[in-house]
C-alpha cells in the first residue's frame, strides 16, 4: 500500500513523485520505461521565455528541474536581457543523454520514492474515490491516492504523411485503455496533437552555411543552490537555417500529402508551435521562415532541425530538408512526425489539480492540455504537494496569478480550459513584472519551507539575502554622493548628465542610464550581485511595482468573493445561457475566477453578483 | 429582475401624450387586466387602440403598443400605453399597474436591463440617459449618435491600433530568437505613440465640445454692484428670476437659469459684485463670484458707463482670461463718463440695446457654429472624458519613459494601462464600481 502512485516518468512525474517522496509519502513511481524517465522527445532544451521562470519557480519550490538542467546542458542563454527585468528568462541547451540520467540519480536519491516498471491501464475507484491502479497484466497496486502524468501516451498515434502507427513518441507503447476507462468513470477525453522536427546526422551538415548562435558569455544557472557547472568557453554552438521558395514550392506541392491537410489527423494542434506546412499556408507571402539546428547531445551524432515540425510523408521529408542551404546532403536520421494522444478536459479538475470527479485523484503536464517540459514539471510539482497536503490533511497549496507563472498556468487551465496545447507565455501572466526570473526565490521560498520541501539551510541563505537587500536599500536612502570635481569628470567621462545637487544614491538610481556598478566607484556596496540586482529593480521601477502590488491587492479582494459550491446556475435569471453553461461547468470558486472565463461576459457578471447578494446576503 | 416594472416613460408635465412602460415577463398579463382588449392575442410590434378602466369606469382611451420578447428595448416584453396627457390621469394609470403586479421602476432600470440582457454595451448606455437628459437639439442629436456606438467605434479603432503595437511587442518578447520579426524598439515604437496620442488628444478637445453641448455652457455675469448684472440676466432669460434693486449688493445668491439659445444650452450664473468687503453676508457672495469665474465657460463683465473704471474693474479684467472674456458697458442711455481700451460692446437694458450683440459675441466666443458643423463624435459625459484623460497620461508617461531610455516590457506596462482604460470607455474591461457609478445616474423611463 502506497500513499501516492504517480504514473509516467516524464518531466510532470519526475516532479510530482519527488516532492510529494519529500514531504514524506511512500512514494511509487510507475514508468514503461525507467530508461526513459525525464526523457525529452522533443527540443533540445529547458526554459525560454516565460518557461525559463517557470523552472525558477520549481527550484524556488524545491522541484528538480532547475538542478537537473544545471548538470546537464550545455550552452546556456539569458532571454531578452535588454528589453527589461520582467521579461528575463534563462533558456539551456540540455544534453539529452546526461538529463535523463542526472535526473534518475536525483530520484534515487530520495528513500521514500520507488521506481518501478508497468503500464498503467485502469484505476480503482470506489464511491469515487480513488483506491489504486491496475496494470496491463492486471496487477492491482494500490495506493491512497494517483497522480496521472501520462503526457502522449495515451491512445497514442504516429502520423507521418498518410502512415498512422499506435505508439508514443520515442518508439515507446502507449496506453490503450487509460483514456477509455477515464471516460467511463466520467471525465470528458479530448484528441490533441503535437508534433517533432527531424534529427539531422552531424557529419552531413554544411556549417560554413550557417550563422552561428552562441551561448552568453556571463555564467548562469537555474537553480539557486548550485553554482555554475560548466565552462563558459566550452558551451557547443547552435545554428541559424532559413527556409527558401524552394522548400515552399515544395510544401504547397505535396500539401495534401501531409497528414494534417490530407485529413488523417483529428486532433487539435497547438496555434503556438505550428508545423512548417502551417507556416507556409498561413503565411504565404513570408519570403522564409528561421528555423535553428542544435545538437542533441554532446554523446551522439543527431541534430535538432527546430522550426521544420511536419506531417509531410518520407519522401517528402527528404527534398524538404535538401532544398535547405547547408543541408543539401543532409542524412535524415529521425523523420518530422506529428502526435495524436488523449486528453482530459483540464476544466473538470480543481486548482489543487486534484479531479472534480474522483477524489484523491491528480493530474498534470499533457494530460491535462498543456504543451511543454517546464509546463508539466510545474504542474506535476503542485500536484504532487497537493497530494501530499490532502493526505496530511492540510489545505491545498494555490499559487496565486501574481506569485508564480505556476499559479497563472494553473489558473488558466482551470477557468478557462484549453482547445489546443497550452503553452506559457509572458503576455498570459499580468503581473509579469512581479513574476520575475529573479524572484522566484523571494516569492516562493517561504512556502516550500513551510511545506518542508526546503531545507532549513536553504531558507537560512533566503532570509540572508532579504536582509542583505533590505541593508543595502537603506545604505542608497541615507548615503549621497558629493559632487566633487573628480565625481564631475567621471560623470563627463561617461557621457552622463551631472546631477544638479548632491542626491542620495537612491535618487541617482533612478535615473534609466544609472546603475549600481556605475555608482560603486563612488561608494563601496558590499553584496552580492543578486542582491545588488534586487535593490536596483525595486528601486528603478518602484512606482510600476507599487501599482502592480496594488492591482493584485485588488484582485485579491474580488478572489476572495467565494462563489458557494451549492449555486445554481440555471436559477440565476438573465444570465446568457452560454454564461450558464460555461459557469455550472466550471463551476469558479471565486467572482474573480468567473470573471476570466471566456464567454462570461462583464454583464453576467454583474448579474451573478447582484444574484449572489440577494440569495446569499454577499458583499 | 423577475419583476414586471413600469414607469411613466415621457417628461413629467401637461404634454400631449404621455407613455407608461411596462417591462417584464407578466407585462402583456398586467395591462390586459386593466385593457379593453385581451394583449396576450396581439402580435408583436403593433398598436392596439382600447381603453384603460378602473373596474367598470373608463379611465382614458388609449394606444398600447405591445412587443414581444427578444426585440425589445430591454429584450423582455414590453408594453406602452399612449394616455392622453395630463398629469392626474397618467398617474391613475400607474397606480392601476401598480395595484395590479407591477414594481415601479427603480431610476435608469430599463436601461439597466438593457445592459444586463446584454443588449447595449456601457457607452450605449449611457447615451440613452444622456438621451432623455438631453435638453436641446444638439444634445439629443449628439446623444442619438452615441448611441449609433459612434465614441465607441473611434475607441475600438484606436484600441486596436493600440493592440497591434502591444502584440508586436509580446511577439519581441515572447520569441526573441526569431530575427525576421520586425523588433520594435524604443525608436519605431515612439512615432506610433504619439500617434495614438494626437489621436487621444482630439478626442479629448472634441469631448470637451461635447460636453458643452450636454451639460451647456456657463456664463458667469460680473461686475460692480449696481451696474445691472441682474437686469441683463433677467432680459436674457426672459423671466424675472433674480431679483433686482437699485440698492447695491442685494444680489447676494447666485441665482441660476438657463435658455435655449440656438440650439445650445446657455445656464447663466448671476453673481454679487466681486470687491473687497467686510460685510460678511456679501463676503460669501464674493466668494462664490470667483469661484463663478473659474467654472464659467464665458465671463461677462458688466461695466457702468456712467462711472469712471475703478480700481476693482480693472482687477476684475485682469482676473479674466481673454479666452472666456466679454465687456459689456451698460447704460448707454447715460452720460458717457467710462474711457476703456479693451474691446467692448455697449448698450442698456432700459431700451434693450446691445443685447444681440452680447448674444452674437457668446456664439463667437464659443465658436458654436463650428461646433454645430462638425461631426457630433464627442464623449460627452464626465465619466468618459475622465477615462480619457487617464488613458492620455499613460500614454504620456510611456513617452517620456522613451525619452529617458527605459526598458520596452517597462514601456508596455503604460501602453496596457492605456488600452485597460480605454476599454472601460466602452466597457470592454470590467471594473466592479463602474456599473453601481453608472446606472445610479440614469433617469426613469428610456
Amino acid at each position: 500500500m502506497y500513499d501516492v502512485i504517480v504514473v509516467g516518468g516524464g518531466h510532470a512525474g519526475c516532479e510530482a513523485s519527488n516532492i510529494a517522496a519529500k514531504m514524506g509519502m511512500k512514494t511509487l513511481l510507475l514508468t514503461m520505461n525507467k530508461k526513459n524517465i525525464a526523457d525529452m522527445p522533443c527540443n533540445p532544451s529547458i526554459g525560454g521565455t516565460a518557461k525559463g521562470v517557470i523552472v525558477r519557480e520549481i527550484d524556488a519550490l524545491g522541484g528538480l528541474m532547475g538542478r537537473v538542467a544545471d548538470m546537464s546542458h550545455f550552452q546556456i542563454k539569458m532571454l531578452n536581457n535588454s528589453k527589461g527585468p520582467a521579461v528575463r528568462s534563462l533558456r539551456a541547451q540540455a544534453d539529452k543523454r546526461v538529463y535523463p540520467k542526472k535526473m534518475l540519480e536525483e530520484l534515487e536519491k530520495n528513500p521514500n520514492l520507488e521506481i518501478k516498471e508497468g503500464l498503467v491501464e485502469n484505476l480503482i475507484v470506489e464511491d469515487n474515490v480513488v483506491k489504486g491502479v491496475i496494470l496491463s497484466d492486471n496487477t492491482i497496486v494500490k495506493s491512497q491516492s494517483v497522480i496521472l502524468t501520462t503526457g502522449t501516451y495515451t491512445k497514442a498515434n504516429i502520423l507521418i504523411g498518410s502512415e498512422n502507427t499506435p505508439g508514443g513518441p520515442h518508439g515507446e507503447g502507449r496506453s490503450n485503455y487509460l483514456s477509455d476507462n477515464l471516460k467511463k468513470l466520467g471525465l470528458n477525453i479530448k484528441r490533441l496533437k503535437t508534433g517533432t522536427p527531424q534529427r539531422i546526422k552531424k557529419g552531413s551538415i554544411d556549417f560554413t552555411q550557417m550563422h552561428e548562435e552562441k551561448g552568453d558569455d556571463t555564467y548562469w544557472t537555474f537553480s539557486h543552490d548550485l553554482k555554475p557547472q560548466y565552462k563558459i568557453n566550452d558551451q557547443q554552438k547552435c545554428y541559424l537555417v532559413y527556409t527558401n521558395e524552394k522548400t515552399h514550392e515544395i510544401i504547397r506541392k505535396h500539401l495534401k500529402e501531409s497528414a494534417m491537410y490530407g485529413g488523417y489527423a483529428t486532433g487539435v494542434g497547438p496555434r503556438y508551435c505550428p508545423s512548417i506546412e502551417d507556416k507556409i499556408v498561413r503565411f504565404a507571402d513570408k519570403e522564409r521562415h528561421q528555423l535553428f539546428l542544435e545538437p542533441e547531445s554532446i554523446y551522439y551524432d543527431e541534430w535538432y532541425l527546430q522550426g521544420f515540425s511536419t506531417s509531410m510523408p518520407r519522401d517528402v521529408q527528404e527534398k524538404m530538408v535538401h532544398s535547405l542551404k547547408g543541408l543539401e546532403n543532409a542524412v535524415i536520421t529521425k523523420y518530422a512526425y506529428a502526435i495524436e494522444y488523449d486528453a482530459i478536459d483540464s476544466l473538470q479538475i480543481k486548482a489543487s489539480l486534484e479531479n472534480k470527479i474522483i477524489e484523491n485523484l491528480f493530474t498534470a503536464g499533457q494530460i491535462n492540455g498543456t504543451s511543454g517540459y517546464e509546463e508539466a514539471a510545474g504542474q506535476g510539482l503542485i500536484a504532487g504537494i497537493n497530494a501530499a497536503l490532502k493526505l496530511q490533511g492540510k489545505e491545498p497549496l494555490i499559487l496565486k496569478r501574481n506569485e508564480a507563472y505556476i499559479g497563472v498556468l494553473i489558473d488558466d487551465l482551470v477557468t478557462k480550459g484549453v482547445t489546443d496545447p497550452y503553452r506559457m507565455l509572458t503576455s498570459r501572466a499580468e503581473f509579469r513584472l512581479i513574476l520575475r526570473h529573479d524572484n522566484a526565490d523571494l516569492r516562493l521560498r517561504a512556502m516550500g519551507y513551510e511545506l518542508g520541501t526546503i531545507s532549513k539551510e536553504q531558507y537560512q541563505r533566503l532570509n540572508k539575502k532579504i536582509k542583505d537587500i533590505e541593508s543595502l536599500m537603506q545604505e542608497l536612502k541615507e548615503n549621497k554622493l558629493t559632487i566633487t570635481k573628480e565625481v564631475k569628470d567621471i560623470f563627463t567621462s561617461h557621457n552622463l548628465e551631472l546631477p544638479k545637487r548632491n542626491m542620495t544614491y537612491e535618487e541617482l538610481l533612478k535615473r534609466p542610464e544609472i546603475t549600481l556598478n556605475f555608482l560603486s566607484q563612488f561608494h563601496k556596496f558590499n553584496y552580492s550581485d543578486e542582491v545588488i540586482e534586487q535593490g536596483e529593480i525595486a528601486i528603478k521601477y518602484e512606482g510600476y511595482i507599487k501599482k502592480a502590488n496594488k492591482e493584485a491587492e485588488k484582485l485579491q479582494k474580488i478572489e476572495e468573493k467565494q462563489i458557494p459550491e451549492d449555486i445554481d446556475y440555471q436559477k440565476v435569471r438573465n444570465l446568457a445561457s452560454e454564461a450558464k453553461q460555461k459557469l455550472s461547468e466550471i463551476r469558479p470558486r471565486t467572482i474573480a475566477q468567473a470573471s476570466r472565463i471566456s464567454g462570461v461576459n462583464p454583464a453576467d457578471i454583474a448579474i451573478l453578483a447582484v444574484y449572489l447578494k440577494k440569495e446569499y446576503n454577499h458583499d | 429582475m423577475e419583476d414586471t416594472i413600469c414607469a411613466i416613460a415621457t417628461a413629467p408635465g401637461i404634454g400631449a401624450i404621455s407613455i407608461i412602460r411596462v417591462s417584464g415577463k407578466e407585462a402583456l398579463d398586467i395591462v390586459t387586466k386593466i385593457f379593453s382588449k385581451d394583449l396576450k392575442k396581439a402580435k408583436s410590434h403593433i398598436l392596439l387602440y382600447g381603453y384603460i378602466y378602473n373596474h367598470e369606469e373608463i379611465v382614458d382611451e388609449v394606444l398600447v403598443s405591445v412587443m414581444l420578447a427578444p426585440k425589445t428595448y430591454t429584450t423582455e416584453d414590453i408594453v406602452e400605453i399612449n394616455s392622453h396627457g395630463g398629469i392626474n390621469t397618467t398617474n391613475k394609470i400607474l397606480e392601476l399597474l401598480l395595484e395590479n403586479g407591477c414594481r415601479l421602476a427603480e431610476a435608469g432600470e430599463f436601461t439597466k436591463r438593457a445592459f444586463l440582457n446584454g443588449r447595449i454595451d456601457l457607452t450605449e448606455a449611457e447615451s440613452v440617459n444622456d438621451l432623455i437628459n438631453a435638453k436641446t437639439d444638439v444634445a439629443r442629436r449628439l446623444a442619438l449618435n452615441n448611441l449609433k456606438g459612434r465614441v465607441s467605434k473611434d475607441i475600438r479603432n484606436l484600441r486596436s491600433k493600440i493592440t497591434d503595437i502591444m502584440a508586436n511587442i509580446e511577439v519581441n518578447i515572447d520569441y526573441p530568437e526569431y530575427e525576421d520579426i520586425e523588433i520594435v524598439t524604443n525608436e519605431t515604437l515612439l512615432p506610433k505613440l504619439e500617434d495614438v496620442l494626437a489621436n487621444l488628444q482630439e478626442m479629448l478637445k472634441n469631448s470637451y465640445n461635447g460636453k458643452l453641448i450636454k451639460e451647456g455652457i456657463n456664463i458667469a455675469i460680473v461686475g460692480s454692484p449696481n451696474v445691472g448684472k441682474s437686469s441683463i440676466l433677467n432680459r436674457l432669460l426672459d423671466e424675472d428670476k433674480a431679483i433686482v434693486t437699485d440698492i447695491a449688493g442685494t444680489t447676494r445668491d447666485i441665482v441660476e437659469g438657463s435658455v435655449n439659445f440656438n440650439g445650445f444650452l446657455l445656464n447663466f450664473i448671476d453673481t454679487a459684485g466681486i470687491r473687497d468687503t467686510n460685510d460678511t453676508v456679501e463676503k460669501i457672495g464674493v466668494e462664490k463670484s470667483k469661484k463663478a469665474i473659474n467654472e464659467a465657460d464665458i465671463v461677462i463683465i458688466v461695466l457702468n458707463n456712467n462711472e469712471k473704471l475703478s480700481t476693482y474693474e480693472k482687477e476684475l479684467i485682469d482676473l479674466v482670461p481673454l479666452k472666456k472674456r466679454i465687456i459689456f458697458v451698460n447704460k448707454s442711455d447715460l452720460n458717457n463718463v467710462l474711457t476703456l481700451d479693451k474691446e467692448y460692446i455697449i448698450g442698456n437694458t432700459i431700451e434693450e440695446k446691445g443685447l444681440d450683440l452680447l448674444k452674437e459675441a457668446i456664439n463667437k466666443k464659443l465658436n458654436l457654429e463650428n461646433i454645430r458643423e462638425q461631426d457630433m463624435t464627442y464623449m460627452s459625459n464626465v465619466r468618459q472624458i475622465d477615462l480619457l484623460k487617464k488613458a492620455i497620461k499613460e500614454i504620456e508617461n510611456a513617452i517620456l519613459n522613451i525619452h529617458k531610455g527605459t526598458p520596452i516590457d517597462i514601456v508596455e506596462i503604460d501602453i496596457t494601462n492605456a488600452w485597460n482604460l480605454l476599454g472601460e470607455i466602452t466597457g470592454d474591461t470590467y471594473k466592479d464600481e463602474l456599473l453601481d457609478t453608472l446606472f445610479s445616474n440614469f433617469c426613469i423611463g428610456k
